[in-house]
């Protein structure tokens, strides 16, 4: 028999980092594009990939550009290990491996549609909120009110900064509220802990929510929401749990019977209250 | 045995009656099988479930080290066997338990089964185990049969330490007698014979067997490290799986050279092995070695002894001495 | 029904391992394990399990899934010259074979895992009835049957013959290109071996062990429960039990400089080690009790929920003998009930 072992989804295929943005300083924004004559593949917004340097390592990560981006995958990585750290040194033009897409994705064109949203992230969590933003303002009209809440520890941590104030914030019919943890020069914005703010905030409460950010933010922000009158059934996250094969087999990111790489990793609230509790 | 098991419990109680101790550190054993003896932490609510027979090899110290972090208040009784207090010694030399914490119950001990070698001689459902000095009668479904101990001990009771407790705080004593050991280097004598080739051929054979599962370490009291090297992914030899068909070797042969001069012989790691591969001989050819070159040293017998490996005397052996000696 | 006299399994052998390699338990420093046969090694039924299950024949302890080649900022990826050629695999046990038959549930599940697939694809399995099943044996809690294991092809041994059922196309082909030196025979004999071996495993210990109250079902009720900080109260983290187990599937993909490229390989990893689930923040298993809770978990309640209930376990028995601490999957199912002694 034929075996097509170059198709297994182990295998990476090569891709190419065409750019490279410093956002933070420990965040970069890496744009991966596939070599010539080939594609990589398509994705939905949620989903993730396995990037991986040869003899450095492989790890999963959310993809942070929206499938309407067509040409291209990026990549919002904050340094924190052996693989980001390599991949903060690297150049424009490097090769790296790629393979994906994996996960369920945001339910974008069947639950979120015609509905308002209300996306909460902190820090790093905005990277694969920003898919999910860019995809809903490709088809603006299929939602309602866009309400974006960001948090994160100082001005200079805030990722995507331009891009959320000189396009998204001009946007008829979105709102942008930016907090960060504590005062500081030059920045004349909201200060405070995002479940705080969340509460100040005049928001739709029929309102779709997506939030993504460190583990004790989204604890808050979910309590926070249920307090303003939200229902778990509306809230919506991602999760994150170390991942080798991103396929549910090597067996590493379950919680109990449901693996995050394929079950997951978007899950509503209501079904990881289904969940036993080890996350 | 039964007597002796008897007055370890009734002087648990005790202990944990008049408040010297919180908790105890012994052994239990489930339902199934004989040889299902695991160690296990009692209070006044299970200690009816401690129980101490020859299938108690498994030695305790390593567990202390855990329990010491625990222990808030109190302390922990530890019934250790006379080998195991050299582990315990040398875990105290090396700050790893807190002796402030334990209370030593030393117990006698008459040599501890080899449930492998008991199967391989052929018996099969043992319900009772009664030591007869140098035999043991072994009950079966089938009826009891007599064995000789030097047929079912493990490796590391024929090669006993003797029957001296090397720390304790209370002795339990008992007129058993030890048994009649072998010479423990013996075995390293006859791999020193071999060619260079015979013996890379032996140890080939061993450690190719190997399946990484890190039973060795994770049961050795020497390798107490918070970190293993071989856990680190940037040392380029994590463990698990061997990259390349050295790597087994490799792994062992450190670990070896790590616990040089201060593993005390307690024989867990070729008790432990899924494999059968004789791990103690790395082990036992260094003490050997420590031996010939410093003199007689046995790494857990004094607490405040300074190991020859980490001593350093003018009339200690040159470097020269590794050429002197050969292969 | 065929046979051939047992004093001429080697003329067997032989003949398979002229056309095919061929693998099977064999005497080595003193452990039985599956390993390619040459000519005068000898087939070792005298023990009745490996020390490693046959898993190791279609997911290996660790394998190279590819290879990289770089220079300056360009990689290369060049697929692993390893071919997958036919084998065969004998002396199979019932409970080994239905761990492969777990481990298909994970591996060819979509999207197929092409490297175990393959090497499914290319063996011919034969199977071995127990003729000396041990204490330790459980499989019938888990519907395996040790008088008539199944595989492409069944064996069962007496005194002096060993008796071959092909079962399906691969085994008849096998058995066809082998009619040189199998004889066919009728199947009484064989129908009195299995019945003798049927009174064998009505008589072992673990004979009622039951899984009553396990599955899905139970999920938070379990995972929740008391039990396990005393059950892995010993537990040293090693991966014994998770090695030696035909069903464990769990694997880690590393790299490796070679000096000359770098390998990419896939080899077993277990849920016992500290690093299973660690990230740069931490992990979600701290604790030991936890990750034995995840072992035991898995094989008992998630595998199932995933798989229309059935477990991941086949009563091998290998944990219960070669667990340091004498911790097995059969203390936590009596300790949860069911079937307290």
């Amino acid at each position: 028999m034929s075996v097509d072992i170059l198709n297994d989804k182990l295998i990476p295929k090569i891709g190419v980092v065409t750019s490279i943005r410093q956002d933070t300083p420990d965040v970069k924004t890496f744009r991966v594009v596939a070599k010539e004559g080939e594609t990589l593949f398509d994705h939905m917004p949620g989903q993730c990939a396995m990037l991986s340097v040869p003899g450095v390592g492989e790890a999963m990560f959310s993809i942070t550009s929206s499938p309407t981006e067509k040409g291209y995958k990026d990549f919002s990585i904050k340094r924190c290990g052996q693989l980001t750290d390599y991949l903060h040194q690297i150049e424009e033009g490097q090769e790296i491996g790629i393979r994906g897409p994996f996960g369920r994705p945001f339910p974008v064109d069947t639950e979120f549609k015609g509905k308002n949203l209300l996306f909460v992230a902190g820090g790093i969590g905005i990277a694969p909120l920003h898919s999910v933003i860019n995809y809903v303002r490709h088809f603006r009209n299929d939602y309602g009110k866009i309400d974006i809440l960001y948090g994160s520890r100082s001005a200079d941590d805030l990722v995507d900064y331009d891009e959320i104030v000189n396009e998204w914030s001009k946007e008829d019919g979105i709102n942008v509220y930016l907090t960060i943890d504590r005062e500081q020069e030059g920045w004349d914005g909201h200060v405070g802990f995002v479940p705080a703010y969340l509460k100040e905030l005049e928001v739709p409460k029929d309102s779709t929510v997506i939030i993504c950010g460190p583990p004790i933010m989204i604890k808050f922000v979910l309590s926070a929401l249920l307090e303003m009158g939200f229902d778990k059934t509306q809230v919506y996250t991602t999760l994150e749990l170390k991942m080798k094969c991103g396929i549910g087999k090597c067996g590493r990111c379950n919680i109990g019977s449901k693996y995050v790489c394929k079950d997951g990793p978007v899950f509503r609230f209501d079904e990881i209250d289904e969940l036993p509790d080890e996350y | 045995m039964q007597k002796t098991a008897g007055l370890i419990k009734k002087r648990a109680l005790e202990l944990l009656d008049d408040g010297t101790v919180t908790r105890v550190l012994a052994w239990s054993r489930s339902e199934d099988f004989i040889y299902e003896v695991s160690p296990t932490f009692f209070d006044k609510g299970n200690i009816d479930k401690m129980i101490y027979d020859s299938f108690c090899a498994a030695n305790l110290s390593k567990y202390l080290i855990r329990a010491c972090k625990e222990q808030t208040e109190g302390k922990i009784l530890a019934v250790l066997k006379p080998c195991d207090t050299y582990s315990f010694n040398q875990l105290l030399c090396e700050h790893r338990i807190d002796r402030e914490k334990i209370y030593v119950l030393a117990v006698p001990c008459t040599g501890m089964i080899d449930n492998d070698k008991l199967k391989k001689a052929g018996f099969s459902g043992v319900t009772k185990v009664i030591d007869k000095g140098d035999s043991l009668d072994v009950f079966t479904p089938d009826g009891s049969r007599s064995v000789a101990k030097k047929d079912v001990l493990l490796e590391k009771c024929l090669c006993c330490k003797g029957s001296e407790p090397m720390a304790y705080d209370e002795k339990i004593e008992t007129d058993s007698k030890p048994f009649e050991t072998q010479d423990r280097f013996a075995c390293v004598e006859k791999l020193e014979k071999m060619t260079p080739d015979e013996r890379f051929a032996f140890w080939q054979g061993e450690l190719s067997k190997c399946i990484r599962c890190n039973a060795c370490r994770n049961v050795c009291p020497a390798c107490s490290c918070m970190k293993c090297v071989f856990d680190n992914p940037g040392s380029g030899v994590a463990s698990k799986a061997n990259s390349d068909s050295f790597e087994e070797k490799l792994f062992h042969i450190i670990r070896a050279f790590h616990v040089a001069g201060r593993c005390t012989d307690c024989g867990e790691c070729s008790r432990v092995c899924p494999q059968g591969i004789p791990l103690h001989l790395l082990n036992r050819k260094f003490i050997k070695d420590i031996d010939d070159i410093y003199g007689e040293y046995q790494a857990g017998r004094d607490p405040a002894s300074r190991a020859p490996l980490v001593d350093y005397r003018s009339e200690d052996a040159e470097p020269s001495i590794v050429e002197e000696r050969g292969n | 029904m065929y046979k051939i006299s047992k004093e001429k399994l080697s003329s067997l052998f032989e003949t398979i391992s002229e056309r095919t390699p061929l693998y099977m338990p064999i005497m080595k420093n003193g452990q039985s394990d599956f390993y390619l046969w040459q000519s005068g090694d000898e087939y070792c039924d005298s023990e009745l399990n490996t020390v490693r299950s046959a898993k190791d024949l279609f997911f290996p302890q660790s394998e190279n899934i590819i290879s990289f080649k770089k220079e300056d900022r360009k990689i290369t990826v060049e697929a692993n010259e390893d071919s997958f050629k036919k084998f065969v695999l004998f002396g199979v046990r019932g409970c080994d074979l239905k761990g492969i038959e777990v481990l298909d549930k994970v591996f060819l599940a979509q999207p197929v895992d092409e490297f175990y697939a393959a090497k499914r694809d290319s063996a011919v399995i034969i199977t071995a009835a127990c003729s000396r099943p041990e204490e330790t044996c459980f499989c019938r809690t888990f519907g395996v049957d040790a008088a008539a294991p199944g595989g492409d092809v069944t064996t069962w041994s007496d005194e002096t013959e060993l008796y071959w059922r092909p079962n399906t196309d691969k085994g008849e082909r096998l058995t066809q290109e082998l009619s040189g030196v199998l004889s066919e025979c009728g199947d009484e004999k064989v129908g009195e071996i299995r019945s003798a071996i049927a009174s064998k495993l009505e008589k072992l210990p673990l004979r009622d062990l039951s899984l009553e109250g396990w599955g899905e079902s139970t999920v938070e009720e379990r995972f929740d429960s008391e039990n396990w900080e005393k059950l892995s109260e010993s537990c040293l983290g090693c991966g014994a039990c998770t090695f030696v187990c035909p069903t464990c599937q769990c694997y880690d993909i590393r790299d490796y400089d070679t000096g000359h490229g770098i390998k990419r390989y896939r080899c077993w990893d277990s849920c016992m080690y500290n690093d299973f689930t660690m990230m740069a923040h931490g992990t979600p298993r701290p604790k030991q009790m936890q990750r034995f809770r995840q072992r035991f978990m898995h094989k008992l309640a998630y595998f199932p929920a995933n798989n229309g209930g059935e477990f991941s376990c086949v009563g091998c028995g290998r944990c219960i003998r070669k667990c340091p601490s004498r911790l097995n999957i059969v203390k936590v199912i009596r300790a949860f009930g069911g079937s307290e002694k």
